[in-house]
């Protein structure tokens, strides 16, 4: 052992070091190996029986995980799509906003600080069919007879959870768009509309252009957190009714826990990474599109 | 037809007023500038024509037409901003063709308009590039460029050229004046640079804390500035401005020194009267190299002694001394002086100024 004489920094950092290894890179590896292993939780003694690549392609004929993965591309798709338009017309009003600016802000990132079970639990009570506030209001303003069986109908299900996200998560929009709506310079605004625009073009040619760099960075994280939409559907219907909501987080949770299937779901969720790694990739192009565009010195 | 036309135009922030009505009438075709120090709301009056700034009380008038409640872009005006104000987002092309765009033009008609502004502001080889690849000059002429690409009724020019270099300032300067000879539109230009307002103003107008003090072409401003504001604010290097007191036919100075009092106030000041004295350093002149030697009709000489001098090649600028303090003379013609050398000057009478002490007006008729 003569000769071996670790540096100090990595002397120092060695148990920081050991940690993370313990804590991340052990299971990465152990969940990434048992997605190659037909390991069942019930019969710990598959977890030692390889089978290569076998999970994967029973993934591929797999419908439950196509719908599931569809779904999660479709929930994705519409929520972003209106978390960005609502939280742009959120950041454009309390930008205009002269007084309690501070105030109206901290109200915006209200929904963001409830965990999402919370939002679950609240939007399951408000859906529910009986005692729901929705149908209650629906009722009263007699906009319908009958009680809509919002968490019991497939579709009106998915709805309901679409908007429970969106209503979670606009803030996050809205605050970065924020952000990009102050740090613009008011000048060329005004330039626009010396130039002849209307509200509408000046929005559309000079502020436009100018958040758009913003807006995808919260699509970047709100692809992501989508993308592992958990929490909220486990509590507002659980995947169901018959599956009709399933997501692909859902389904991983069902197969590795209720199945008993561990070496299946970890495949699954492998497979799934790949989504969110799309994602990323596509929304960072275009953020970098977006900031060439308006010459961001950031 | 643009005529321009500020009726008791007022702008207050809160209860703090910052332009107090003034009343400007601007001819159709006419080049105005707007001078005055830093901070006296020319940016403000003009951004109030444009239509950007709410107007809190009073009215303009654009063509005959009240314009008060306005958008900018039914006002039919161009504006270059101070800060360039460009659209960071387009190249150099597409920032100079917006405004047509936007009024719908067509493609070639737009193409035309922007090589010629390009052609005239020297952007050519600027075309393809965005507004943070520039520096500030080039910034500065694509912002001119913008305006001038549209015929508008009305240009308005916030210190457009007060990011060039001297040299391109002088060349855009004229660039400017043969544009506005072209175009025949109506002008307000706001500047720091009493250069550029002499050289290029049909009218001046000075303007101080919010008020206007004095509106008239450029040699009436400066040959009779109306009160010592505009006699010290007119003119480079500016006029000597200095307290006395009338007395027997003399101005009285408090360092003890006098002149006598120049024939045209005697019958307009009485003795005992505070006034300021002011004389331009072109009518105050070593003896022999000032501008109108030999044909002055009232010239008191006097021996004084130089304390610096700042040789600018054709002339100098004399410091001497007189009452206690410095005097700034040119000197044409200029021979070698130094510090303490002791020379004969000369103050042409005839062509000083006098103005109350107390209210500051012009005693001169
Ligand atoms: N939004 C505002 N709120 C309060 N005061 C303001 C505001 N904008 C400008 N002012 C004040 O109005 C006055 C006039 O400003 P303005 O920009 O018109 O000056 P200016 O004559 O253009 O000066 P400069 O030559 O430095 O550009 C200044 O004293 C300024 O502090
Ligand atoms: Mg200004």
């Amino acid at each position: 052992m003569k000769g071996f004489k670790p540096s100090a920094p990595f002397l120092l950092l060695l148990p920081a070091i050991v940690v993370l290894a313990a804590v991340v890179v052990l299971p990465l590896i152990l969940s990434l190996y048992s997605s190659f292993t037909p390991f069942r939780l019930t019969r710990p003694e598959t977890f030692f029986v390889f089978v290569g690549f076998r999970n994967y392609l029973s993934i591929l004929s797999n419908a439950d995980f196509w719908w599931a993965f569809g779904r999660t591309v479709l929930l994705l798709t519409i929520a972003l799509n209106l978390e960005m338009l609502l939280g742009l017309g959120l950041a454009m009003l309390v930008e205009k906003a002269t007084r309690g600016q501070r105030i109206l802000r901290t109200l915006m990132m209200f929904p963001m600080m409830f965990s999402p079970i919370l939002v679950g639990f609240q939007f399951k009570f408000m859906f529910n069919d009986n005692i729901g506030l929705v149908n209650n209001a629906l009722q009263s303003l007699g906009i319908t007879e009958d009680a809509i069986p919002w968490l019991i109908e497939g579709h009106l299900a998915f709805i309901a959870i679409a908007i429970a996200e969106i209503w979670s998560s606009t803030s996050i929009f809205a605050i970065l768009i924020l952000a990009g709506l102050l740090a613009m310079p008011k000048e060329p605004i005004e330039a626009a509309r010396v130039d002849g625009c209307t509200p509408w073009q000046t929005f559309r040619y000079v502020t436009w252009p100018f958040v758009m760099p913003f807006a995808y960075i919260a699509m970047t994280i709100r692809s992501l957190d989508v993308a592992r939409a958990y929490d909220i559907v486990k509590i507002m219907t659980d995947g169901g009714p018959a599956g009709r909501t399933e997501l692909l987080w859902t389904l991983v949770g069902r197969t590795a826990y209720s199945d008993a299937r561990m070496g299946l779901a970890n495949a699954m969720a492998y497979f799934s990474i790949l989504l969110s790694i799309a994602f990323t990739v596509y929304f960072y192009n275009k953020l970098a599109a977006a900031r060439a565009q308006i010459g961001a010195e950031w | 037809m643009a005529t321009v036309s500020l009726k008791k135009l007022t702008k207050r922030y809160g209860n703090m007023e910052i332009v107090h009505g003034i009343d400007l009438e601007i001819a159709d075709r006419e080049f105005i500038a707007l001078v005055g120090p830093s901070g006296c709301g020319k940016s403000t009056t003009l951004r109030m024509i444009a239509g950007l700034e709410d107007i809190s009380g009073g009215t303009i008038d654009i063509g005959g037409r009240m314009v008060n409640d306005l958008p900018p872009r039914s006002r039919n005006i161009s504006m270059v901003f101070q800060s360039y104000a460009l659209y960071p987002h387009m190249t150099v092309r597409e920032n100079l063709g917006f405004s047509l765009k936007i009024a719908g033009a067509a493609k070639d008609h737009m193409d035309r308009r922007v090589a010629e502004a390009s052609a005239i502001l020297g952007l050519d080889e600027l075309l393809e590039r965005r507004p943070s690849q520039l520096s500030g000059g080039q910034r500065q002429r694509v912002a001119m460029g913008r305006a001038i690409v549209r015929d508008p009724d009305v240009f308005l020019f916030d210190e457009p050229l007060s990011n060039l270099d001297a040299k391109l300032r002088t060349q855009m300067r004229t660039e400017i004046k043969k544009l506005h000879a072209k175009v025949k539109s109506t002008v307000i230009y706001v500047t720091h640079d009493q250069v550029e307002a002499m050289t290029l103003a049909d009218r001046i107008v000075i303007m101080r804390s919010g008020h206007i003090e004095q509106v008239g072409t450029p040699d009436e401003v400066f040959s009779r500035p109306a009160i010592r504001f505009v006699a010290g604010f007119i003119g480079s290097p500016p006029m000597n401005l200095h307290e006395a007191t009338v007395s027997d036919g003399r101005l009285m100075f408090s360092g003890g020194d006098s002149l006598p009092l120049p024939g045209q106030f005697k019958s307009k000041t009485a003795a005992g009267d505070r006034v300021v004295f002011g004389i331009r350093p072109d009518d105050f002149y070593p003896t022999g190299h000032g501008l109108s030697s030999g044909g002055e009709t009232e010239v008191h000489r006097a021996e004084l002694p130089v304390s610096i001098t700042e040789p600018l090649g054709n002339e100098t600028l004399v410091f001497a001394e007189f009452n206690g303090t410095d005097w700034v003379s040119r000197m044409l013609n200029p021979k070698p002086l130094k510090a303490g050398d002791r020379i004969g000057m000369s103050f042409d009478l005839s062509r000083a100024h006098l103005f109350s002490a107390e209210t500051g007006k012009s005693l001169r008729s």
